[in-house]
């Protein structure tokens, strides 16, 4: 996998960006490179790259935050340090946007530099198993609002197919189909696939693949989990 | 692509509310319920309906009232401080007989309060909230999947009863993201020959409003709709029940304190405390006769909420106080560990409060 000296991840929002950005930042980091990740996201202030704060501690690689980031303050403030990801060249630069084009608006004020600079890439985070974007078609639509608010073109596609903890390589495998037809419509290369490590095992034939370890918390026993989606009786 | 989706739990609502027949959505932004909201502007226009974000909280309910009076599915979503906005509003509509659905997806209060999730907002829902004598079928999802199919049982209530609907969530259960199946709705449809569509010179005026200057006339009305409001507390109750069988210790759950409580349910079974969970999925009307059959099986209760203790009370007088019920809590945000909950079952067992 060649990589740039930034990264940019997007797409529609609960396609699992952050998850994808924290793995990727931490691949980078154990290939030996000085590594900054930075949290833009604008629009929700739950589930961010803080999360990982430790993880990504343990590896090395720096986090830039929001200041209220996971603060419970709703205020969708921009780090000044984030600068640092465009202007100090001697990084490998990562940048998790927010979800949408509302999310990707903050990517607006870095992109006259990335655009300068021109080396980076810009990935469409895809989950065809989200309900706003069920065909390519209705991805593509997100695709380019994002470029339109964010102002740096996608240059690939990350299929990251995933149900949740219900995820199989099967499910992975299904959504090539999907890819394939977004790529043929946006004429971008799929730069990427992702999965979990349990799932990821199973996918040895795919190129280019990112095992992940993901940030979800479950409410559920394990056996539970394993139960679904039969719900048990209601009565009444 | 397969038949299942991944959605966060606010967005299976809106969804659900689409397919349930829902073509106006009325509403205005707030954390931690606003992907509703989202979901409605991008989907509504693309289907022919109404995605209206109104100057306030206060305009959108009564753009709820007058949509409901004209017959229409509608629906509005907050969270808690914007359901007391809201209030004023659920009255009206209750004092006027209309179906209206209404979503709250609760964060920690009171006032401002926090973003984390809570259920503080039970007393406001089952009990009221605005004035007058009123009731509200109030459902309690605990997963995403419920999320989406009491939205539309929330619906077909509403219409069947003429009375608000509300999904009583938590800001989990709105975040968080699992996978889910939409299968075929069962959408039931009511006359709704008291709407106002017009007469078009063929019938007399229909009028809905909540003014009634005759106080005889307004006591009727109330005697009324009392009587509704039984017919729906012995026809409607829903709960889900977990190891009840041999049970000898009953904790009661609702949304995402349940999610918990059954971790602890199992962990106390492993310890070979005979214990199950009552799960009460409406809130109103709360379901009294599932508990009453459990106050004679088992020797004590544990109400496990995200609030300060206010489904206790409904616990309490559901059992006629036949039994001990102790409180295991969480307030403003926090949610309890399956190991306080366990906890909690090891002083029940032990016959402490």
């Amino acid at each position: 996998m060649e990589h740039k000296r930034v990264t940019l991840f997007a797409g529609h929002y609960g396609s699992g960006k952050t998850n994808i950005a924290v793995n990727y930042a931490l691949h980078l980091a154990r290939e030996g490179k000085k590594v900054a990740i930075a949290d833009l996201d604008i629009v929700n202030p739950y589930f961010r790259t803080k999360d990982s704060a430790r993880e990504l501690a343990e590896a090395g690689v720096e986090l830039i935050s929001p200041q209220f980031a996971n603060s419970n303050v709703d205020l969708p403030a921009l780090p000044a340090e984030a600068y640092r990801l465009v202007e100090d060249k001697s990084l490998y630069a990562v940048m998790d946007i927010g979800g949408d084009d509302r999310g990707a608006y903050a990517l607006g004020r870095y992109a006259p530099y990335i655009l300068e600079e021109n080396d980076f890439q810009m990935a469409f985070v895809a989950n065809p198993y989200r309900p706003l974007t069920r065909t390519p078609e209705e991805a593509l639509e997100v695709m380019r609002e994002i470029e339109a608010a964010g102002g740096v073109p996608f240059t690939g596609i990350v299929n990251n197919a995933n149900l949740a903890h219900e995820t199989t390589a099967r499910a992975v495998l299904d959504a090539i189909p999907y890819m394939e037809r977004l790529s043929l419509l946006s004429g971008l290369p799929i730069w990427m696939t992702t999965a979990e490590s349990a799932v990821a095992e199973g996918l040895s034939g795919v190129p280019d693949l990112l095992p992940m370890v993901l940030q979800a918390k479950y409410f559920d026993l394990p056996e539970q989990r394993k139960q679904a989606p039969k719900p048990r009786p209601i009565f009444g | 692509m397969a038949e299942r989706v991944l959605m966060k739990g606010n967005e299976a609502i809106a969804e659900a509310a689409i397919r349930a027949g829902c073509r106006h959505y009325f509403g205005y932004p707030i954390t931690p319920q606003t992907e509703v909201a989202a979901y409605m502007a991008k989907k509504m226009p693309k289907i022919g309906g109404v995605f209206l974000q109104a100057e306030s909280e206060i305009a959108s309910i009564n753009m709820v009232y007058g949509a409901a009076a004209a017959g229409m599915r509608v629906m509005t979503s907050s969270s808690s401080p914007g359901i007391s906005l809201k209030s004023e509003g659920l009255s009206y509509i209750a004092g006027s007989d209309v179906p209206a659905f209404v979503v709250n997806v609760q964060r920690g209060g009171p006032g401002l309060g926090g973003i984390q999730p809570s259920q503080s907002d039970y007393f406001q829902a089952t009990k009221g909230g605005g004035h007058g004598d009123y009731h509200m079928i109030v459902l309690a999802p605990a997963s995403v999947q419920e999320m989406a199919s009491l939205t539309i049982k929330g619906f077909n209530l509403a219409d069947k009863y003429l009375m608000t609907s509300m999904i009583l969530a938590d800001g989990t259960i709105g975040q968080m993201m699992e996978p889910i199946t939409f299968e075929d709705a069962e959408i039931e449809t009511y006359d709704k020959p008291w709407a106002l569509t017009g007469t078009k010179m063929q019938r007399p005026h229909n009028i809905v409003n909540s003014l009634y200057l005759k106080p005889d006339e307004l006591e009727q009305k109330n005697f009324q709709r009392y009587e509704k409001y039984a017919v729906v507390e012995e026809n409607e109750p829903m709960w889900e029940e977990y190891r009840m069988e041999d049970a000898e210790l009953c904790v009661v759950a609702f949304g995402i304190a349940s999610r918990v409580a059954k971790n602890a349910v199992a962990a106390a079974r492993a310890e070979g405390i005979k214990v199950g969970l009552i799960r009460p999925i409406t809130l109103w009307p709360f379901p009294k006769k599932a508990l009453r059959a459990a106050a004679d099986q088992v020797k004590a209760f544990v109400s496990v909420e995200l609030n300060m203790g206010q489904m206790i009370d409904d616990v309490r007088l559901a059992i006629e106080c036949k039994r001990p019920v102790s409180l295991c809590n969480r307030a403003g945000g926090m949610i309890p560990s399956p190991d306080q909950v366990l906890e909690s079952i090891r002083k029940a067992q032990k016959g402490e409060n």
